[in-house]
């Protein structure tokens, strides 16, 4: 019934959105948004740690074909539609001050991309999977292109075609799996765990599943869509995309790889995880060299994000661990990220790092909140970045201490493009144009404080989420330790 | 009492959150006053606790605060362990950072922004005060990282000076390099010893052989962590450029305790290092090398605190010797001796440069002794503690260092006691171009020069005090006087290698020191005020080894060639070629020739979407198709 809730409130309310006028629609989704919100609050309260998937819906759908409507909530999703429905309504705030044309439609768009994600990680039938895997395109896609920069045709297509391509292979993929199972085949989660499929079949479905969840994330060297989409879509798309969008990824590893495909997985594992350190360091050294501010922190993305794949693919409880509380983490302080940038760029119009310079005089607040977000990226103790951080690269030590070396430079080059940043934007002698740069306004204060809070509160307190996800997380790792 | 231990934390939190959230609706005089109650409460607290613990013998007790990190086997609870050595590190911080705290109120009272100094000063003494009382080497590892981000701050105060805030971000940047060697020692301690409390590892360690790999490897990796702290060889070079920040931010974090943390953790983990005599020695050896080299550089700065950081670099690298041969009381010593003495001398050099409105050129000062008499006499008394003259505080810790080196080997010996002369001469230097001969500043500064307030000389005067006592903490041998901070630390040192040195030796290092310490103090008078030798204006004019050492051996251009520039050019090549130009190019090369494609299908559909749609489609037949032919 819950997961039926949170699943209808935002798909209705995006149909509603649309005959609504421009004026009150920010309201409107807003409310609904705080609304999910609630019910998620409500999931939580209800939510017994101990049980797997929980608010179980399970409805036929195409019976002929094995199809049915199944979700559910376990300990990792619940942290996952957590983190969607508690973003929303910041992200939607964050809009509150842009006069977008079409509202409407806008507000609509962002809201069924809210119920396409919710059934990402909720779906427990294959094909439904998919097919929430691709809803949730269509509406950032549209966002991206209708509300983009100049360049956005091009970049969009870019995207498209890239996430396009790895939505086919992993298509194909669970089509494979599915022809696997016994009697009258069915997408159902737990016969999908269960088939039996031999290690050539694994070898080449790892490939499959690896690109199109790689796309997503992205892990080098599949990323070059990442960057030109994040700089070019608007504020709100970027924060779709890189707070929770990219999740889908890592959450299509953890979901749908490691229990189907274990054996591909201690085939080409290493591999994968060689990419995804890899582009720790490589991500981290291009954002060391970005003059747009918008675009070095896509890169710092990438590099956190590679980090995280690197965890899950340490196959260890730690690993794992790190990488949901790493999820909510980046999720939350990456959208941080965005509307600091934001509120610069409205300002000053202009991301460029040379033209910006000496506003930690005009407004204390803001120079404090950007602080500790950036505390939040470069993962210094006592904020949420660290308890995740040090969870991964202590997995990531216990597969292989060179790997822990190489992706721990993070450490290091994060603080340094960082660093480099807040010094570019914050300090120095004020500029001429500085005093263009007015203090915060009300949505923006809620907004920032929200996100602050939530840095500091679960880097000194990480536990819950730790705790809900523990059980989830063994019963996955139960299923790839079968076969070694 | 000793439950009571969150307390001392608690007090400088509260501080930093009360001054830093009620900011500008603070009256002007009230932060700097809260800031300091905060830590003076701090320091009762401590010193209840000491009492405590000094009587109580030798139980360390574990306080836990609440469960923060645990995950399947690795249990991280946020908890203080309260024991001799961290109740020592306890007094030291709390009352130096008392001292400094009440000396800040006068020294910046001419500067705006006095809510943002305290707070940040407060969250120094808060994180600082986690780094001594966690019981595991992460809540060490929170105080670790949260100091350098305090410093990082306080050395940036002055934000719109951008070479101020580059300093700032090399400091937290080299701290951050240790800092990953420290990380990755945690997780080699955790991997080998299934926990990361130090009672835990410790007690399985005892068990390990001698150099075995496994505790090398790790004594080594937080050795890494320790040479970013303490500014060891090669990551020192943050330590010198830390002075653009406030004075007393120099005295307390760059002087008294931050950087003393490396220390602190060698001590702390030194069941792990006495099983590792091969890290031992490279710690020993790379200590050696930074007190010798920071010496020389000494010799030749002309800026007040620039002088007194690269004796600061020294002086760590003299405690590093101590530990790298097996004597962390006598490291614990001159860790305390040090912080009275450094501290007393960046205080005076603040009350210099506040009399002289901020002047910070030796060249341009001279003959302040009588303008500024208390702070002449403190300096002094600071001068001949680090120098090593008896009885001031200095002189015991030092003397203690070398003849336990001696013990270890002659030839360290030899280069360490060169140092001490080196450290003499560049201290007495200093000393005499400040106080005695002529006033060489503008007439302006010379109208303006004044004693500082009471909130700055008190301090001074307290540390002067220490500076001269303080020693008697750990009286020699050869006096058969108690070596009170011996037998405190006993309990949490494991193998004390205690070899007696002979007498003669004992008597002959006290004798030649001070004779020789005379000797240079007559010398340099000699040179400096009665020949009046002044640095030379330009550094060009310098030749050979002194234009070497004025130019600090050119470390820092060093580093720009091989590593800052060399990163950064590849990153732009990379980013421009292969990351812009070949996976980018391969991509959209895809994309052109699929957009040719999406033409044809544009005929029958309108648009991307429409193209979309028409894939999904085409797959779900696809399904529908695969199914039936199976």
């Amino acid at each position: 019934m819950i997961t039926l809730l949170l699943l209808l409130v935002p798909l209705v309310a995006s149909l509603v959105c649309l005959m609504l006028d421009q004026a009150k629609v920010k309201i409107f989704a807003l409310g609904t948004s705080l609304v999910s919100l609630g019910i998620t609050v409500y999931a939580f309260t209800l939510f017994n740690n101990d049980i797997a998937d929980q608010f179980l819906v399970n409805y036929w759908w195409i019976q002929e074909l094995g199809i049915s409507f199944k979700a559910g909530i376990d300990g990792i999703s619940i942290l996952l539609v957590a983190l969607t429905n508690f973003l929303l309504p910041l992200i939607i705030l964050t809009s509150f001050r842009h006069d977008y044309k079409n509202a409407s439609t806008f507000y609509a768009l962002m809201l069924f991309m809210q119920f396409a994600l919710i059934g990402v990680f909720t779906a427990l039938d294959g094909f439904l999977f998919y097919i929430f895997w691709e809803l949730a395109l269509i509406p950032i896609y549209l966002i991206c292109l209708m509300w983009g920069g100049k360049d956005s045709a091009r970049i969009t297509l870019k995207f498209f075609i890239y996430t396009l391509t790895g939505s086919l292979l992993m298509l194909a993929g669970l089509i494979y799996v599915y022809l696997q199972t016994p009697g009258a085949h069915t997408f159902d989660i737990d016969a999908l765990y269960n088939v039996t499929l031999s290690p050539v079949a694994q070898s080449w479905l790892f490939w499959c599943f690896f690109l199109a969840f790689a796309i997503k994330i992205p892990i080098f060297p599949l990323h070059t869509w990442q960057p030109d989409t994040y700089t070019d879509a608007p504020t709100q798309g970027t924060m779709l995309l890189s707070g929770i969008m990219l999740k889908m990824g890592i959450y299509g590893i953890i979901r749908w790889m490691l229990p189907i495909i274990p054996q591909g997985l201690s085939e080409w594992g290493n591999t994968a995880m060689m990419l995804s350190i890899a582009g720790v360091v490589y991500a981290s050294c291009m954002a060391l060299v970005q003059k747009d501010f918008k675009r070095l922190v896509a890169y710092s993305s990438i590099a956190h994000v590679g980090l995280i794949a690197a965890g899950v693919f340490a196959l260890n409880l730690q690993g794992l661990q790190g990488a949901m509380v790493q999820m909510i983490a980046h999720g939350v302080n990456v959208v941080g990220m965005f509307f600091i940038i934001d509120i610069i760029q409205r300002r000053m119009k202009t991301r460029q790092l040379d033209e910006l310079g000496g506003f930690a005089n005009n407004s204390p607040i803001f120079t404090i909140l950007f602080m500790i977000v950036l505390l939040g990226s470069v993962a210094l103790p006592l904020t949420n970045g660290f308890v995740g951080e040090f969870l991964l690269l202590n997995g990531v030590y216990q597969y292989s201490a060179w790997m822990a070396l190489v992706g721990g430079l993070t450490i290091i080059l994060g603080a340094v493009y960082m660093l480099r940043a807040y010094q570019k934007v914050m300090l120095g002698e004020p500029h001429a144009r500085s005093v263009e740069f007015t203090g915060l306004h009300q949505t923006e204060k809620i907004v920032l404080v929200a996100i602050a809070a939530v840095i500091i509160v679960t880097g000194i307190y990480p536990k819950p989420i730790i705790h809900v996800a523990g059980p989830a997380i063994e019963d996955i790792l139960a299923h790839v330790k079968d076969i070694y | 009492m000793v439950q009571f231990a969150w307390l001392i934390p608690m007090f400088p939190l509260l501080g930093f959150l009360l001054i830093g959230l009620l900011n500008k609706r603070l009256p002007v005089s009230l932060s700097g006053g809260i800031a300091t109650l905060m830590v003076f409460l701090s320091f009762i607290v401590s010193a209840v606790i000491f009492g405590e613990v000094a009587q109580d013998g030798s139980v360390p007790e574990r306080v836990v605060l609440f469960d923060w990190i645990s995950v399947g086997d690795l249990s991280i609870p946020f908890s203080f362990l309260i024991d001799r050595l961290s109740v020592i590190m306890l007094m030291v911080v709390t009352g130096v950072g008392s001292l400094i705290h009440l000396y800040s109120i006068g020294y910046m009272h001419h500067e705006q922004d006095h809510p943002r100094y305290f707070s940040y000063l407060n969250l120094f003494v808060f994180f600082m005060l986690l780094l001594v009382l966690g019981s595991n080497y992460i809540v060490m590892f929170v105080g670790w990282e949260g100091v350098g981000l305090c410093s990082y701050l306080l050395i940036g105060f002055w934000f719109k000076n951008i070479d101020y805030s580059n300093a700032a971000k090399k400091a937290f940047i080299m701290n951050r390099i240790g800092d990953l060697g420290l990380l990755l020692g945690v997780f080699l301690i955790y991997t080998t010893f299934g926990s990361v409390g130090f009672r835990e590892v410790f007690e399985s360690a005892r068990n390990f052989p001698e150099n075995s790999e496994a505790i090398t490897a790790i004594c080594l990796l937080l050795f890494v962590g320790a040479m970013g702290k303490s500014a060891q060889i090669p990551l020192y070079t943050w330590l010198p450029d830390a002075m653009a920040g406030p004075t007393p931010v120099s005295a307390l974090i760059h002087a008294a305790t931050m950087v003393t943390a490396g220390i602190y953790m060698v001590v702390r983990s030194n069941v792990l290092y006495v099983l590792s005599p091969d890290a031992s020695e490279i710690v020993a050896f790379v200590g050696l090398a930074t007190a010798f080299f920071a010496a020389t550089i000494g010799l030749k700065q002309n800026d007040i605190k620039k002088v007194l950081a690269y004796s600061t670099v020294s002086q760590l690298g003299y405690m590093f010797v101590a530990l790298g041969v097996g004597a962390y009381q006598t490291a614990l010593f001159h860790v305390i001796t040090h912080a009275f003495f450094k501290a007393l001398l960046f205080l005076g050099a603040g009350s210099v440069i506040h009399a002289m409105s901020g002047e910070q050129d030796i060249r341009r000062m001279g003959g302040l002794k009588k303008a500024l008499p208390i702070t002449h006499a403190t300096f002094l008394i600071g001068t001949l503690a680090i120098a090593g003259l008896p009885p001031f505080a200095g002189f015991f810790s030092k003397d203690e260092i070398l003849a336990k080196v001696w013990e270890h080997s002659p030839v360290m010996f030899i280069v360490l006691a060169v140092t001490s002369v080196l450290t003499a001469v560049y201290m007495l230097r200093l000393y005499w171009l400040t106080f005695y001969g002529d006033f060489r500043g503008t007439e302006n500064q010379k109208h303006h020069l004044h004693e500082s307030p009471a909130t700055m000389t008190m301090p001074l005067v307290v540390l002067a005090i220490l500076s001269t006592v303080g020693g008697f903490i750990g009286m020699p041998e050869v006096f058969h006087a108690p070596h009170f901070l011996n037998e405190f630390l006993a309990p949490v040192i494991w193998k004390v290698n205690h070899h007696e040195a002979s007498e003669t030796f004992e008597y002959m290092l006290m004798g030649i020191s001070v004779v020789l310490l005379l000797l240079i103090m007559f010398a340099t008078y000699n040179t400096y005020v009665t020949k009046k030798v002044m640095p030379e204006e330009n550094d060009k004019d310098l030749q050979g080894f002194a234009k070497l050492v004025a130019n600090k051996y050119y470390v820092d251009e060093i580093y720009e060639a091989v590593i800052t520039k060399p990163l950064n050019g590849i990153s732009s090549f990379v980013y421009k070629y292969i990351d812009q130009g070949f996976i980018d190019k391969l991509v959209n090369g895809t994309g052109t020739s699929l957009t040719g494609f999406s033409g044809v299908l544009r005929f029958v559909q309108t648009g991307n979407i429409g193209g979309y749609i028409f894939s999904m489609v085409i797959g779900i037949i696809v399904i529908l198709v695969l199914t039936m032919i199976l």
